[in-house]
């Protein structure tokens, strides 16, 4: 880290201006007006439109392929297989499993085997049929139990000869004498389902090749810089030859953090027929890509002293992968190494293992890998509080870690207004006359989280910047911001025209961000890990801070007076000590161009070393991690098992709010996205191996009338590398909604939900279960 | 996106011109309502017919009349969203009103139709998917295969009625009227059905439904809706009973039924309802009893299969407490019951 990094709490000019101010999205309008422009809004002249051919296998080993009647369909200008592409990528270096069309084998059903281009998508789908693919079925794995266990036949060849995609196991301290000398210890197991993103736009791209061979890519992705590698690597094309481009996108959610196969396969059908190629994913065929949350299945035990104070913790997480690695190395690593806080462990232990099955591929989902066990362990201090009689929000106050701490597992807590939160919650609930008193059928919980702000492993070992940004300024008054972030919807080239706005002195009006072109902008590493806000915000404010240098010298030069009394604020330039003196940031900009010749600026920002020293200690290492805590109310019916969420109040320390207005949209999003995840949604597969319903009916995303009332409390910990003070707010605030939600149905009829989906059958059965249980045992003194 | 077929569409502007086009087709043709399910249904490619007749610009398909014996004419292209709001039907047959107001969402209730919903094709998990889907499943019973995949080596279809309205329809004794080139024909809805998910009409499906009449009810008539969905909104009946009570001048039942929806291939009523229920009083312990009683009479009768998706254990489990739920509030002149 560098001085270059930290540029400290205060506004540029005394007072902020923009920052901490409710603002528009600079997108905002064009994107409610339909003016924007999404991969699919483009057209190029002479394109074709590519389809894929699909595994209708779950498994199975590829004999032959036959495309001559594709070949030979009038109107059909391509057609690929896994020999045009064979290189093999995946988004982290070490686990390059994928190809962009099958090689050898098909490991699910949706997996890609071949490609066509044709003048019209019906002309495609028609030579689709044509493909002859000839397939030695395989025994396939549905199990994640049974993948462990069997090894013959494996999905992917590794040295083990087994199905284990990744293991991590690490031991903080020593957690076999914790649990032996607690005097409380408590076990479970608990499981998390599988979940999908369904971001409203599908995965699109158009490839189109120059005169010249250059080849541009414009793809619905939230990494253009990684896609840009892999298709170097993949296409065996020097980077400088390809051009990658992100248009406006509707929504990711981690969901296109990937790079993808339709990405090669109109990149290659371009080269192949010198015309550009566009591909257009159904809704059915984003379900197959999939890339979301991962099913775990869950052992956790807890001990503790009896004021409930946690001694130690000790995990056992079985994680199904699907069919490809993705991200799964991060996962595996994140279902351990993100629990620690932000509560204070004294010792603890995780063993988890990610295996293959043949399912759509799991990736990251908001909150990559750190739900589930999220999930887990706040039910299971929901439990010892019980146990204890302990208020669950007394018992997570007494073990928070707080600020300027470590973690046991060795990371570096710099803010931290968990407690705060906790405070925000606890009140805005009115937690305190609603616990256990709601009456019949009503109640509330609580859990409690916490989230990395982006992390210092920046996926291929390099020591460049992680994110850089570069300022044009024009003599109108106009200044271009190249950032190289992906905007997904979150805000980010907002963000970065609120910084540099702020500490140029500028109206949003006179900003323009170009951002996620990789001919035109510096490379940001893209936008997942919720780091954007803090790696960009940075360097935003760093290159911003360079150019102001020079204008307000030249400023006072031309005024002859001390820097100190020259200030840029809301579009003009002005003396502080003279009121007549003050001219338009446009001539301002004018006089320093004079001095300095053509202006502008670069900026950037990287990690300082973080982690603990032993393998993987860096991954979960990050800069600052936000803290968040949720208090939700619900009401279950139970007759039907259904269960009415009331009401969600999250408070979540993002350590400034840059945009009060984008920070509560996050939350708001978030506690969405979990309870829906929680009561209604459910991605998984049938006995066939079919995707149990691939689309936007079977699989049910809560609608407005499913979806709770919800409060965002912000709490601002000003954390002192953040921009402003900034951290997360993107992928926090999810987590801790849905232990919550278990914990409130807790409250409410007292069954005790370890196992999502909350779907009614679900509860009806617990529901019932616990009838009978009580029935069974009349509590002493009871009349019945 | 998923791709249309491609297809030949004619818009006639009178029943007359379709019932020829229809006649022309010989068995080619389908009829395309406000299209809600069958566009999905042709993107799936569970249809492939050489000509669509749209029936949106016949004249006199579109409205609600009260007729002077006080029986409701609704045309057949009717939308839900109009049927539901409308004071008429509110009044006159609470229960189609309000099973109207919980098709779908409020933009499918804007462009389907009473007549389209009467008409729905059966719903299953194995069938209402993409062609890549159902070709990798190996199909089902429905369409292309020979294996049902609800009821293992089942000969029988066993798709579910998914239609809304048509229990409500039933509770209120409507009839329907089906026309041919040179035929016309009136069918009470409760012998519209045939057990086959193949095709649950007795009705051929080059015959078009021309209206829809409920005949004037007993002023002592009460009827309700109840639906049972994952969502608040949009999705088909996982399950639907429709209920309906006729007081006599004491207030006291003199007869009621319930018919139910989303079980098998059919809408089913249950029998022996109105005999439990008759005589008692609503708000009395004695009424309560005898809800309670015709609710078991419904969970033993009515058993949902495993064809929609969701689970069907549930389902059968929710059945009386539907039932039960709807008769108090038809007898409260309530309703609809949803969310459950």
């Amino acid at each position: 880290m560098s001085a270059r990094d930290q540029h400290g709490l205060a506004a540029p000019h005394g007072e902020f201006q923009i920052i901490g101010k409710p603002q528009r999205k600079i997108d905002g309008a064009a994107k409610a007006t339909g003016s924007a422009l999404y991969t699919d809004d483009l057209t190029l002249p002479g394109m074709l439109h590519a389809k894929t051919l699909r595994s209708p296998h779950p498994h199975a080993r590829i004999v032959s392929i036959d495309t001559s009647a594709a070949q030979a369909l009038p109107g059909v200008h391509g057609v690929i297989t896994g020999k045009d592409l064979p290189t093999p990528y995946g988004v982290i270096p070490w686990t390059p499993d994928e190809t962009a069309l099958a090689v050898d084998k098909v490991r699910f059903i949706g997996d890609e085997v071949a490609a066509v281009a044709a003048v019209d998508e019906d002309t495609a789908l028609r030579a689709l049929e044509l493909i002859q693919v000839e397939y030695e079925v395989l025994h396939s794995y549905q199990d994640p139990k049974e993948a462990l266990e069997r090894d013959e036949p494996t999905i992917h060849q590794n040295k083990r000869g087994d199905n284990v995609s990744k293991r991590v196991k690490l031991d903080f301290g020593e957690v076999d004498q914790a649990f032996e000398t607690s005097p409380v210890v408590i076990k479970g197991d608990y499981s998390f389902h599988g979940s999908t993103h369904a971001a409203i736009e599908p995965h699109c791209a158009l490839a189109q090749v120059d005169g010249d061979g250059l080849l541009t890519l414009w793809s619905a992705t939230q990494i253009t810089h990684y896609v840009h590698r892999a298709l170097s690597s993949v296409l065996d094309l020097a980077p400088h030859r390809i051009r990658v481009i992100q248009p406006a996108i509707g929504g990711a959610f981690g969901g296109k953090s990937d790079p993808f196969s339709l990405e090669f396969c109109v990149a290659k059908l371009a080269q192949i027929t010198g015309r550009p190629v566009k591909m257009l994913w159904t809704r059915e065929e984003v379900f197959y890509a999939h890339r979301g949350r991962h099913p775990m299945e869950m052992q956790y035990s807890l001990a503790a002293n009896e004021d409930g104070k946690i001694q130690g913790v000790d995990a056992r997480i079985l994680i199904d992968g699907g069919s490809y690695s993705s991200f799964g190395l991060v996962t595996t690593y994140y279902s351990g190494q993100l629990l620690t806080g932000p509560y204070d462990f004294p010792t603890y232990r995780f063993d988890s293992t990610r295996v293959f099955t043949n399912k759509p591929p799991c990736g990251p989902k908001r909150g990559h890998g750190s739900v589930q066990p999220r999930f887990a362990f706040e039910v299971q201090l929901d439990e010892l509080a019980e146990k204890l009689s302990i208020d669950p929000i007394e018992l997570r106050r007494r073990n928070s870690l707080g600020p300027q701490t470590k973690t046991v597992n060795g990371q570096r807590i710099t803010s931290c207004g968990f407690d705060e939160c906790l405070l925000q919650v606890e009140e805005a609930s009115d937690w305190k006359n609603k616990r256990q008193s709601l009456g019949s059928g009503k109640g509330v919980g609580v859990a409690g989280s916490m989230y990395i702000t982006g992390t210092n492993y920046p996926i291929y070992p390099n020591e460049m910047p992680q994110a850089g940004i570069q300022i044009k300024v024009d003599r109108s008054g106009v200044v271009t911001v190249f950032s190289g972030a992906n905007d997904i919807g979150q805000g980010s080239s907002s963000m970065v025209a609120y910084v540099v706005a702020e500490e140029l002195g500028l109206t949003l009006d006179m900003l323009r961000v170009v951002a996620a072109d990789t001919d035109l902008c510096p490379v940001d590493l893209g936008a997942y890990s919720s780091r954007v806000t803090f790696m960009v915000g940075n360097a935003a404010i760093d290159a911003s801070r360079k150019l102001r240098k020079l204008v307000v010298g030249s400023l006072a030069k031309h005024w002859d007076v001390e820097e100190r009394r020259v200030r840029l604020v809301k579009g003009e330039a002005l003396d502080l000590e003279d009121p007549e003196r003050h001219m338009t940031m446009a001539e301002a900009f004018q006089i320093a161009e004079v001095e300095h010749d053509t202006l502008g600026a670069t900026g950037s920002y990287n990690t300082p070393t973080l982690g603990g020293d032993y393998r993987g200690g860096s991954i979960g290492a990050s800069p600052a991690y936000s803290f968040s805590a949720h208090v939700v109310e619900v009401e279950v019916d139970e007759e039907t098992g259904r269960i009415d969420v009331q009401e969600v109040w999250c408070a979540h320390d993002c350590g400034k709010a840059l945009n009060p207005i984008l920070v509560s949209g996050q939350i708001e999003g978030s506690v969405y996205m979990g309870i829906a995840e929680a009561l209604y949604e459910h991605h998984q597969t049938n006995r066939f191996g079919l995707h149990s319903g691939p689309s936007l009916l079977d699989y049910p995303l809560a609608t407005t009338l499913d979806t709770p009332e919800i409060k965002s409390l912000i709490v601002e910990s000003n954390d002192p590398e953040g921009p402003y003070g900034a951290k997360e707010a993107g992928e926090g605030p999810l987590h801790s909604a849905i232990p919550a939600l278990s914990n409130a149905i807790f409250d409410a009829v007292g069954i005790r939900l370890r196992h999502l989906p909350f779907t009614p059958d679900v509860v009806l059965r617990a529901l019932r279960e616990k009838r009978a249980n009580d029935n069974q045992a009349p509590s002493p003194g009871s009349d019945a | 996106m998923l791709r249309l077929p491609s297809f030949q569409l004619e818009e006639p502007k009178s029943l007359y011109a379709a019932l020829v086009l229809l006649a022309e087709a010989k068995g080619e043709a389908m009829v395309i309502a406000g299209g809600t399910d069958l566009l999905p249904n042709l993107k799936h490619g569970l249809f492939a017919p050489k000509l669509l007749v749209s029936l949106a610009r016949i004249e006199g398909f579109v409205g609600i009349e009260e007729e002077p014996d006080g029986a409701l004419l609704v045309g057949p292209m009717t939308p839900l969203a109009r049927v539901a709001e409308s004071e008429l039907v509110q009044a006159k047959a609470p229960a189609l009103a309000q099973a109207a107001s919980l098709v779908a969402g409020p933009q499918l209730r804007t462009q389907g139709t009473l007549g389209g919903n009467v008409m729905l094709d059966t719903r299953c998990q194995w069938y209402n998917q993409t062609h890549f889907w159902r070709q990798s499943l190996g199909y089902c019973l429905k369409k292309d295969g020979t294996a049902c995949h609800v009821v293992q080596g089942g000969k029988k279809c066993v798709a579910a009625a998914s239609n809304d309205t048509a229990p409500a329809l039933m509770t209120l004794g409507a009839t329907l009227r089906f026309e041919r080139l040179n035929e016309k024909r009136e069918l009470p809805i409760k012998s519209l059905w045939s057990p086959d998910g193949i095709w649950n009409k007795r009705c051929d499906k080059d015959e078009l439904l021309t209206a829809i009449r409920i005949p004037a009810q007993d002023p002592g008539h009460r009827g309700a809706y109840g639906k049972l969905r994952t969502r608040e909104s949009i999705d088909f009946p996982l399950l639907g009973l429709a209920a309906r009570l006729t007081l006599d001048h004491e207030g006291r039942v003199q007869d009621a039924e319930i018919s139910g929806v989303a079980l098998a291939a059919r809408p089913s009523p249950v029998r022996g309802v109105a005999d439990v229920l008759r005589g008692t009083l609503p708000g009395t312990a004695e009424f309560d009893e005898a809800v309670e009683a015709a609710a078991q009479l419904a969970y033993k009768q009515l058993r949902p299969l495993d064809n929609v998706p969701g689970s069907a254990w549930y389902r059968r489990e929710m059945v009386p407490v539907l039932a039960r739920r709807t008769l108090q509030a038809a007898a409260k002149g309530e309703g609809p019951v949803h969310p459950l």
